[in-house]
C-alpha cells in the first residue's frame, strides 16, 4: 500500500494532501477515489498529484481522477485549473498525445445481426484502417494542406466529404478549437504527421464493436436521448489520437519551455517534466496555439477514420451509413488544455483547464453541449480493457467541485513490462475468441501489455466517479471484436 | 545486455536503465532499448538506409534526449527504423556535439516483429550520468 499518512479522507471518495505535504504546494490535492482504490493507487500518483499543486497560479486543488495511476508530470487522471492572467501552462499537464480521445457511433444493428458476420467485419476493418508502428494514413494530404487541417480539425474534414454537419455537432467543441496556428508548429511536427491522417496507431489505441446488453443499461432515459434504442444494439467506440504531429509539439515546447523556464521567467519545478511557461507569456501562447493544431488534428484523424468505419460497415451489410444509423453519439478529448468558464469562490471566472487523461463532463444545460443533450447532460466514454468492457456516462450538475471533469478510462495498474511477462498474446487472443472477443492486431507483444488484469476494475472506477457526483453511469458496453496496433 | 527494462516507473509508459564504459556505448545502449519497444528484435533491422547526424546541446543529458527523439522522428517522417551505425560524442558548439551515421530500413511488419509504437521521450527520472564504471541512463518512453 502507497498511502501517505498525510493522506485525510474528506468524504468517501475525496481524499485530500494539505498543502504541508510537499515544499512549495499552493492548494490542497485531491484524489477521487472509494476507499479501495485509493489503496491501489500507484506511489506516483501521490508524488504527481502534489507537485501539481506546486504550478504557479493553479486554482483551489490539483486534482486526480480515479482512475488515477503514474504518469509523467502530471498523473495520468489529472486535472489543473490555472488563473490565466497569473498561471502557467504545461505540456506535462496535456501529455505527448495532445486529444488522445474517445469516439462513440451507433448503428441499428443488434448482436444477432453483426455476430454471423463478425470476423468479417474485423477483419475489413483491420486491413482498412492502419494500425501499428510507422503506419501511412489513408488520407493523402500535402504538407501545406495538412496545416489547415492542423488549423480547421472537423471542419476540414466536413469540406472534403468525410464529415457530416452532425458528426462535427456531436464532437467536443464541434471538433475545432478556434485559435490554431499552423505558424507555431515546427516543420519537424509536420514532417512527423502530415503522412499519419488516418491511422489507429498503438499501445492502448484501439477500435471496437460492442454491444449493449439491455440488463446493462443502469439510465434508461439518458440512454435513450444518446441514442441506445434498441435490445443488444451495436456499437462502435474507438480511441486515438493526434499522432506523431502532437508527440513532436509537445517534444518541442517542453524543449523550449525547459530553456526559458529558469532563465527568463524564474519558475523552478520540482520535475523537469512538468516543464511550463507562463500562460500569458509568448512561448506559453505559441504552445497554447500549436496545442490547438495537434487537437484539431487529432479530431480529423477521428473524424476520417469514421468515415472508413462507415464504408466498411455499408460495404459489408449493404446499406448507406444513414440507414445503419450510425450517427456519433459523441468525441471526447482526453488531454488538452482550454479555456473555460467556472465558478470559483462565488463568481464566474476564465480558467485554463488542463486535462491529462480526464474526461470534459459537462452536466445538463451546460453551455457548449450539445442541443439534444441539454437535460441528459454530455456524453462521457469511458474506455476499458479489451477484455472487461467500456461505459457510456453522462456528466452530472455536481461535478463543479472538479470544473467538470471525470475519468477517461479503467487506469493502468501493472506495467507494460510485468503485462508482457505474465500474459502471451497468442493464448490471450485464443482465450478472449472462446469467450467471444475477436480481436485483430499487429503486435501479439503489444496485445498481452493490454491484457484486462494489467488494468484497475473499470466498474469500481465509474462507480467511484458516480458514488462523487462528477458522472453518472449510462449504459456498459460489452465488446465482441477489436482492432489494435 | 547493456540495458534492462523497469516495471517500477510509469506504469504505462516504458522505462529503461542503460548503462556503459563509455558515452558513445550508452548512447547506442539506448537506442537499441528504444527500437526494441517497437520491434521486438533489433538485429533483425538490416542496415540497407544510412542516414549522417549531426547534434549539438548544452548538456550530454539533453543531446541523449534529441538523439533518442531523432530514433522516433524517423520512424513516423519516414517510416524507418534506425540504430547508430557510428557515434562520436564530444565537446563542441554550445557545449557537446554528437556526429555520426544512422544506419536502418523500412519498417516491414513481416520481418520485424512490431510491438508498441513510441510516441516521445519524457523527462521522467530521465538522467544520464558518470559512475565508477563508465556512464548510465535512465529513459522512460511514452507508448
Amino acid at each position: 500500500m502507497n498511502v501517505p499518512a498525510a493522506l485525510l479522507r474528506i468524504s468517501d471518495t475525496i481524499w485530500e494532501l494539505p498543502v504541508g505535504y510537499k515544499d512549495g504546494m499552493l492548494v490542497p490535492a485531491r484524489i477521487f477515489a472509494t476507499e479501495k482504490l485509493i489503496r491501489e493507487m500507484d506511489a506516483g500518483v501521490f508524488e504527481q498529484v502534489s507537485n501539481v499543486a506546486t504550478l504557479p497560479g493553479i486554482q483551489r486543488y490539483a486534482y486526480c481522477m480515479p482512475d488515477g495511476h503514474w504518469g509523467y508530470g502530471f498523473p495520468i487522471g489529472g486535472v489543473a485549473a490555472m488563473d490565466p492572467r497569473s498561471g502557467v501552462i504545461s505540456p506535462g499537464g496535456i501529455g505527448f498525445d495532445i486529444n488522445c480521445g474517445m469516439r462513440l457511433v451507433l448503428t441499428n444493428l443488434t448482436a444477432e445481426e453483426v455476430l454471423p458476420r463478425l470476423h468479417e467485419l474485423v477483419d475489413r476493418l483491420f486491413v482498412r484502417i492502419p494500425t501499428g508502428v510507422g503506419c501511412h494514413g489513408f488520407v493523402r494530404v500535402s504538407r501545406d494542406e495538412f496545416r489547415n487541417v492542423a488549423q480547421l480539425g472537423s471542419r476540414w474534414c466536413l469540406g472534403r466529404g468525410f464529415a457530416t454537419q452532425d458528426d462535427l455537432e456531436m464532437t467536443e467543441e464541434g471538433g475545432c478549437f478556434p485559435g490554431a496556428d499552423a505558424a507555431t508548429v515546427s516543420d519537424k511536427a509536420v514532417e512527423r504527421g502530415y503522412n499519419q491522417l488516418g491511422t489507429l496507431g498503438s499501445g492502448n489505441h484501439y477500435c471496437e464493436i460492442q454491444v449493449v446488453k439491455p440488463e446493462n443499461v443502469f439510465d434508461a432515459e439518458r440512454a435513450h436521448a444518446f441514442g441506445l434504442t434498441i435490445p443488444n444494439q451495436v456499437v462502435i467506440m474507438f480511441h486515438c489520437g493526434s499522432r506523431g504531429f502532437g508527440h513532436q509539439i509537445a517534444t518541442d515546447y517542453l524543449k523550449l519551455f525547459l530553456s526559458v523556464m529558469q532563465k527568463k521567467y524564474n519558475l523552478k519545478l520540482v520535475d523537469r517534466e512538468l516543464s511550463c511557461a507562463p500562460f500569458n507569456s509568448p512561448e506559453g501562447q505559441a504552445y497554447f496555439a500549436a496545442m490547438k493544431c495537434a487537437v484539431n488534428m487529432a479530431f480529423a484523424n477521428r473524424q476520417v477514420i469514421l468515415h472508413r468505419i462507415r464504408e466498411v460497415f455499408s460495404e459489408l451489410f449493404h446499406a448507406s451509413p444513414d440507414d445503419l444509423g450510425m450517427r456519433m453519439v459523441y468525441d471526447v478529448a482526453h488531454n488538452t488544455a482550454k479555456l473555460e468558464r467556472h465558478e470559483l469562490d462565488g463568481h464566474s471566472r476564465e480558467l485554463l483547464i488542463h486535462r491529462k487523461g480526464s474526461t470534459r463532463a459537462f452536466g445538463p444545460g451546460a453551455l457548449g453541449i450539445p442541443a439534444c443533450y441539454e437535460k441528459s447532460g454530455q456524453p462521457v466514454i469511458i474506455g476499458g480493457s479489451m477484455e472487461t468492457g467500456s461505459y457510456l456516462l453522462s456528466g452530472m450538475p455536481t461535478g463543479g467541485e472538479t470544473f467538470f471533469t471525470t475519468a477517461h478510462g479503467s487506469g493502468r495498474t501493472m506495467s507494460r513490462h510485468e503485462a508482457k511477462k505474465t500474459f502471451r498474446g497468442d493464448k490471450l487472443q485464443r482465450d478472449m475468441e472462446a469467450r467471444g472477443i475477436y480481436v485483430r492486431t499487429d503486435s501479439l507483444g503489444g496485445l498481452a501489455e493490454e491484457a484486462g488484469p494489467a488494468y484497475k476494475n473499470i466498474d469500481e472506477v465509474v462507480e467511484a466517479t458516480e458514488l462523487a457526483g462528477l458522472s453518472k453511469r449510462v449504459a456498459r458496453l460489452v465488446p465482441l471484436g477489436n482492432i489494435k496496433g | 545486455m547493456p540495458y534492462r527494462y523497469r516495471g517500477d516507473i510509469a506504469h504505462a509508459d516504458v522505462a529503461f536503465d542503460a548503462w556503459s564504459e563509455t558515452l558513445e556505448g550508452v548512447f547506442a545502449d539506448c537506442a537499441r532499448a528504444t527500437i526494441e519497444v517497437m520491434a521486438e528484435d533489433p538485429d533483425a533491422v538490416r542496415p540497407a538506409e544510412s542516414l549522417p547526424l549531426e547534434l549539438e546541446q548544452e548538456s550530454e543529458e539533453m543531446l541523449l534526449f534529441d538523439f533518442l527523439n531523432e530514433l522516433i522522428f524517423y520512424k513516423d517522417a519516414r517510416q524507418l527504423l534506425l540504430l547508430p551505425a557510428r557515434l562520436s560524442v564530444g565537446k563542441g558548439g554550445p557545449g557537446f556535439r554528437l556526429e555520426g551515421t544512422l544506419a536502418g530500413e523500412t519498417i516491414d511488419p513481416k520481418r520485424h516483429r512490431l510491438n508498441t509504437d513510441v510516441k516521445a521521450v519524457t523527462m521522467l527520472r530521465f538522467s544520464l550520468a558518470r559512475t565508477a564504471k563508465g556512464w548510465r541512463a535512465t529513459v522512460v518512453l511514452d507508448v
